[in-house]
């Protein structure tokens, strides 16, 4: 048990110090998030809509918090293999489940202070009032996705085992393709009719169509200065499917993850070089 | 009667080139193509051989990062890749890149390793110290991050790593490749002690002839992914009818390639 700790903590150590040496690159990275978000928002605050407003700003928090979460474990492997280290990590005697398990856990951390940092700057650039809003509830919805968010991570870091460069591509091809489908500043349903079906199988758009409705989104009640928000039972299918996802996503992304790391040991993949 | 450390019998090993228009994989030449030898708990084995002759490919296979297409490998009696969980704790390698987080400092990165291992971070640190100091390191060097080190530095601490967990068999691939003569010297003396001290196994691939003649009881030859010659220095000097280790290596391989036994097609079992 102690061990299993030490070696989760082992990612954790490695994540904090590599984000320590490299914070010039955090900063300006939270800073583009932010800019980006506020960028986004402003565009209701323009249009003079406080249901746009709040549906871009809730677009934006929830994909810059899912999309950190995703892009860290997604990009773990790769960044290994740019450094060199991923042979070292793959012979060390630490169970597959527990270095995606403490890299997971690093991801979480990593996207909490980069949402936390966009709220921030989303405060001072729109005159966002969250008063009325189902904020324990949205929190509920967050931790079940996150979970889903870790399975489609897990899987998406097996690319760059499969591939160094095209690997690396694939994740952010995915990732894109997540934001596309997931409607996350629109409605779904403006999406392409033959595009509307993959919007289903994105953990995001549950996520999202939760959380609009726990923050008072496209309720009549919800005026600027307070929000009419729905109880968390009225969310509770997307719950229900969110928890699912994860309890498919997760076994089915260590399994594919596994499979992924068996050819490569078979083909050598693993070397540094690729 | 106590086992061999390492035994490899008739280890093969080949590599498929993807070919982009057929979509489909062309093999290439064996890696290794019956690769047979035994290593005694507590001696030093040298493999030795040409560039792309299967040293790194032997290695990788009993570092757990690749699997053979045939043969039987046991370390310190586990079967590989069954029991691979179980070798990884009993296995240090060190690779000819020092393969570390480069931003990290030696502390940083050799704690991560230690908890890497679930060991108690303030003892593997303790130990990983010591041997850098035995590896004429000065402590001050430790907090700075490690692309500011030469690579000499880097290689003497990819040795404490490796060394931080206590491993009974050890994977040393031209750890001395690129290090000054006083580094090397360095390298090569701690080696020997540690063998002496802790009656460490280690496999030692290098090109470095007076490096292999000096630290390894046994010497391989290695080319064309076959050990075309065994023995003591002496031994393979005597064989080849050479004066030196290089010559011996150098008539013994070449041999291999003049008799055109470039392995293409499959291995026979032996």
């Amino acid at each position: 048990m102690e061990r299993g700790l030490r070696q989760t903590w082992a990612f954790m150590f490695r994540g904090y110090h590599l984000t320590r040496r490299y914070l010039s690159w955090v900063v300006v990275f939270n800073f583009y998030a932010l800019t980006g978000a506020a960028a986004v928002a402003l565009i209701g605050v323009a249009a003079h809509d406080h249901q746009l407003t709040l549906t871009l700003v809730v677009g934006a928090l929830l994909w810059n918090f899912l999309s950190v979460l995703y892009n860290e474990i997604a990009m773990s492997i790769a960044y290994e293999r740019w450094e060199g280290t991923l042979e070292y990590t793959f012979m060390a005697p630490v169970s597959r489940l527990v270095h995606l398990l403490g890299i997971s856990l690093f991801a979480l951390c990593n996207s909490i202070v980069n949402t936390t940092v966009v709220l921030g700057g989303l405060m001072l650039f729109t005159p966002l009032s969250l008063t009325g809003a189902n904020l324990p509830g949205v929190l509920v919805v967050i931790l079940a996705s996150t979970l889903a968010f870790v399975g489609l991570g897990v899987m998406a870091a097996a690319l760059p085992v499969l591939s160094p460069e095209r690997g690396a591509e694939g994740t952010h091809i995915f990732q894109g393709s997540l934001l596309l489908v997931s409607g996350v500043y629109y409605p779904v349903d403006v999406l392409p009719t033959w595009v509307q079906p993959l919007s289903a199988l994105s953990p995001a758009t549950y996520t999202l169509s939760a959380c609009r409705k726990l923050v008072g989104i496209g309720n009549p009640a919800t005026t600027a200065e307070r929000l009419a928000a729905a109880p968390l039972s009225a969310v509770t299918g997307e719950l229900v499917v969110l928890v699912a996802m994860g309890f498919v996503l997760i076994p089915l992304g260590l399994w594919v993850f596994g499979r992924v790391e068996s050819w490569a040991k078979r083909t050598g993949r693993l070397k540094r070089t690729g | 009667m106590t086992l061999p450390a390492i035994q490899v019998c008739n280890l093969r090993k080949q590599f498929h080139r993807r070919r982009k228009r057929r979509r489909t994989d062309a093999p290439e030449a064996w890696a290794l193509a019956g690769v047979s030898f035994e290593v005694a708990r507590g001696d030093t084995y040298g493999l030795l051989g040409p560039n792309g002759s299967g040293k790194s490919t032997l290695i990788r296979i009993l570092s757990t990062l690749l699997v053979a297409d045939g043969g039987d490998v046991r370390l310190l009696g586990h079967r590989l890749p069954e029991e691979q969980a179980r070798v990884r704790w009993l296995i240090g390698r060190v690779s000819v890149d020092a393969a570390f987080y480069k931003k990290l400092s030696t502390r940083e990165n050799l704690l991560y390793t230690a908890l890497l291992y679930g060991l108690d971070p303030a003892s593997a640190e303790r130990k990983a110290m010591h041997v850098l100091e035995q590896l004429g390191m000065e402590q001050r060097t430790f907090s700075a991050p490690l692309e500011e080190m030469s690579r000499g530095m880097q290689q003497k601490i990819s040795i404490a790593r490796a060394l931080m967990i206590n491993p009974p068999l050890l994977l040393l691939d031209e750890p001395t490749t690129g290090l000054d003569p006083k580094s090397r010297r360095d390298v090569q003396a701690f080696l020997e002690d540690l063998r002496r001290r802790e009656g460490t196994t280690i496999l030692l691939t290098t090109h470095d002839m007076a490096e292999a003649e000096r630290l390894c009881a046994r010497i391989g030859f290695l080319a064309h992914g076959r050990l075309v010659a065994e023995g003591t220095a002496e031994g393979l000097r005597r064989q080849a009818s050479a004066a030196t280790l290089d010559d011996a290596f150098i008539g013994l391989t070449e041999e291999t390639a003049a008799a055109g036994d470039t392995p293409t097609g499959a291995p026979t079992d032996r």
